[in-house]
């Protein structure tokens, strides 16, 4: 095991991988500590039925497209697994040191010191690519939940099985929130979700993926030093959506019309009781607007390309449907319909072992488009890091290159210093 | 996503001193303590349901503030409660403080946006069962039950692009977000 090199990557999951890669062609020794084992977040992470929001064709990495049959599918967990399994066998040539967990990075003579369970690395440049949801966001009110009531993470649930028989308080209406409302649902649990802001938008639009006209029209390749509130779109919900074989669309009204019931935002509580805000109408209309922007946008770009008179027509869907008369308040103590709660409340990620100052006062890195502020650090697979495609596998490609590029002119300068 | 419009007027004027709104939400964001406020009332009873409450002083900015004047508003019940009607009913000032606030958030993103207003009109409404504050019916609840707000807005902008706006001033609105959402209220009392 070599314990100097010039740059060591942390985490060896597509961002990771992706790095090392364009590293290599750049001739940047280096190695990558993975905590487990390769894609090791969709091993443990992610519940059975979830496949990619993205379709097949939409996983581009350095050195790699899909070249398959379906190339509009959805990739199951076990497909992902095997993808980024496969990429990191054929195309990443740098050591992967698994079950090496970092304890903690310091800066240390100019470069930094990683402690990791298998001993210290010595590097002149970090790359932080441990994923965007390490820890699940837990609303602090959690804490007035009776105690013996169920509670799971979207993180660590896996089934209904999962959970006991009996209601579900999902909380969250993102992609998250509502395919799991939608499982548990179907096995026969009455399903209670709680929504706040939230972004729907249909499966397919005039014939083709939502996430092929985003990716045509130019929206995910919006930059992070170009938008009006970037702190905002870094923390905006995942759009509801669910990769099926069907092509199905997943949202509140698909919810409503299978059983599932809404109420607004968890507020707090009080006594054991769940209390609501009385946004839910607002949150929907908000949603209900922000689509039609979007689908204007794309009927923009149909028009212009001259698209429009080779795909379907352009049309536009419902309004959410909303209660009538959504309770603001649900009884969580024992005895009542509600036997477990499923927080669907997002994600940040655990940078708690980077022992360098380059947090914020709310604890978030300061960096800009992935360049850390600290010489020599970088950081990648967060939501709109460099562009909004940054969110998805996808967006791994073009942040490497870039991000690959500033780490050679960063070495270079130091070493004709 | 940035919204486009195309009714956007650079002159738009309505009265929206938006550069200092943006140049506030800047300083502040750089120290937090700044953005610390404290809003204030006092109230005064004066006969049967007739008070009078007072506000002149407040706390931002990390120092004691005050209004240009000092702003009275009187409040009462009507005379079909057995009262004098020396002013609106407390929940109806509720309401007017979410039309104002809500009214004041559209005048603001509208500037924001450049759309200019010509009238903004917002008539509200809040059902509200009384046998629960006459103690008649334990199980109603004491406020509103419902309220609906109706915005009535004339302005150089598409149907789509007033609804924006109207849903993004609920999105930023105090009221709102006091009405909407639970608080925790500290009552103390002493002998004066």
């Amino acid at each position: 095991m070599r314990r100097t090199t010039t740059a060591v990557i942390i985490g060896a999951g597509h961002a990771g991988l992706a790095m090392s890669r364009c590293l290599s062609e750049r001739g940047i020794d280096h190695v990558l500590l993975e905590r487990g084992e390769v894609a090791n977040s969709w091993k443990r992470e992610r519940w059975d039925s979830l496949r990619l929001l993205t379709p097949n064709w939409m996983s581009r990495l350095p050195g790699y497209q899909y070249q398959g049959s379906d190339p509009n599918g959805y990739r199951t967990l076990s497909q992902t697994i095997g993808f980024i399994e496969r990429y990191a066998e054929t195309m990443v040539s740098a050591p992967i040191y698994t079950h090496t967990q970092v304890r903690s990075v310091t800066r240390r003579d100019g470069g930094y010191a990683v402690v990791t369970n298998q001993g210290t690395f010595r590097c002149r440049a970090v790359v932080v690519a441990s994923g965007a949801c390490n820890i699940a966001n837990v609303p602090a009110c959690a804490e007035g939940l009776p105690s013996d009531l169920f509670t799971i993470t979207s993180r660590a649930y896996r089934n209904p099985s999962t959970l006991p028989e009996g209601g579900v308080l999902v909380v969250g209406a993102s992609s998250s929130g509502t395919q799991i409302a939608d499982e548990l649902q179907r096995s026969g649990r009455q399903v209670t979700l709680s929504v706040g802001e939230h972004l729907r938008a249909p499966r397919d639009y005039r014939g083709r993926d939502i996430q092929w006209w985003l990716d045509a029209a130019g929206v995910y390749d919006e930059r992070f030093d170009e938008m009006e509130n970037l702190s905002r779109a870094r923390s905006l919900a995942s759009i509801q959506l669910v990769g099926s074989p069907s092509r199905r669309t997943l949202d509140l009204n698909v919810l409503g019309e299978r059983g599932v019931k809404l109420v607004g935002r968890l507020a707090g509580m009080r006594d054991g009781v769940a209390l609501f805000s009385g946004s839910l109408a607002n949150m929907c209309k908000l949603s209900d607007l922000k689509l039609e922007r979007l689908l204007d946008r794309i009927d923009e770009y149909a028009d212009r390309t001259g698209l429009a008179s080779a795909v379907e027509p352009s049309h536009r869907f419902e309004p959410t449907r909303l209660p009538s008369n959504p309770p603001m308040s649900l009884d969580l103590r024992g005895g009542g319909e509600i036997k477990s709660v499923v927080w669907a409340t997002g994600f940040r990620p655990d940078h708690s072992w980077i022992d360098v100052d380059v947090f914020d006062r709310r604890g978030r890195m300061r960096h800009d488009g992935g360049v850390v502020d600290a010489p020599g650090m970088y950081i990648m697979g967060l939501p709109v890091l460099r562009t909004r495609r940054s969110t998805f596998i996808d967006g791994a490609a073009a942040d490497a290159r870039a991000l690959s590029a500033h780490m050679s002119a960063f070495l270079a300068v130091r070493q004709a210093a | 996503m940035t919204i486009t419009t195309n009714n956007t007027n650079l002159n738009a004027d309505n009265g929206v001193n938006v550069e200092a709104l943006l140049g506030a939400r800047e300083q502040l964001s750089g120290m937090p303590a700044a953005a610390q406020f404290k809003w204030r009332a006092t109230c005064e009873w004066i006969n049967g349901a007739h008070s009078r409450s007072t506000v002149q002083n407040y706390f931002g900015l990390g120092a004691e503030q005050s209004h240009r004047t000092k702003f009275t508003l009187d409040a009462d019940h009507p005379e079909l409660f057995a009262a004098s009607d020396n002013g609106v009913t407390p929940p109806e000032l509720a309401l007017t403080a979410l039309a104002s606030c809500l009214t004041a958030g559209v005048a603001s993103i509208a500037q924001m946006r450049k759309i200019q207003l010509h009238s903004v009109t917002a008539t509200l409404e809040g059902d509200m069962d009384v046998l629960a504050i006459l103690g008649a019916d334990t199980d109603a609840r004491n406020g509103f039950s419902n309220i609906t707000v109706r915005f009535e807005i004339d302005a150089d902008a598409s149907e789509q692009e007033i609804e924006a706006l109207v849903a993004q001033s609920q999105k930023r609105s105090a009221v709102f977000d006091i009405i909407s959402n639970p608080t925790n209220i500290n009552v103390e009392a002493c002998k004066a």
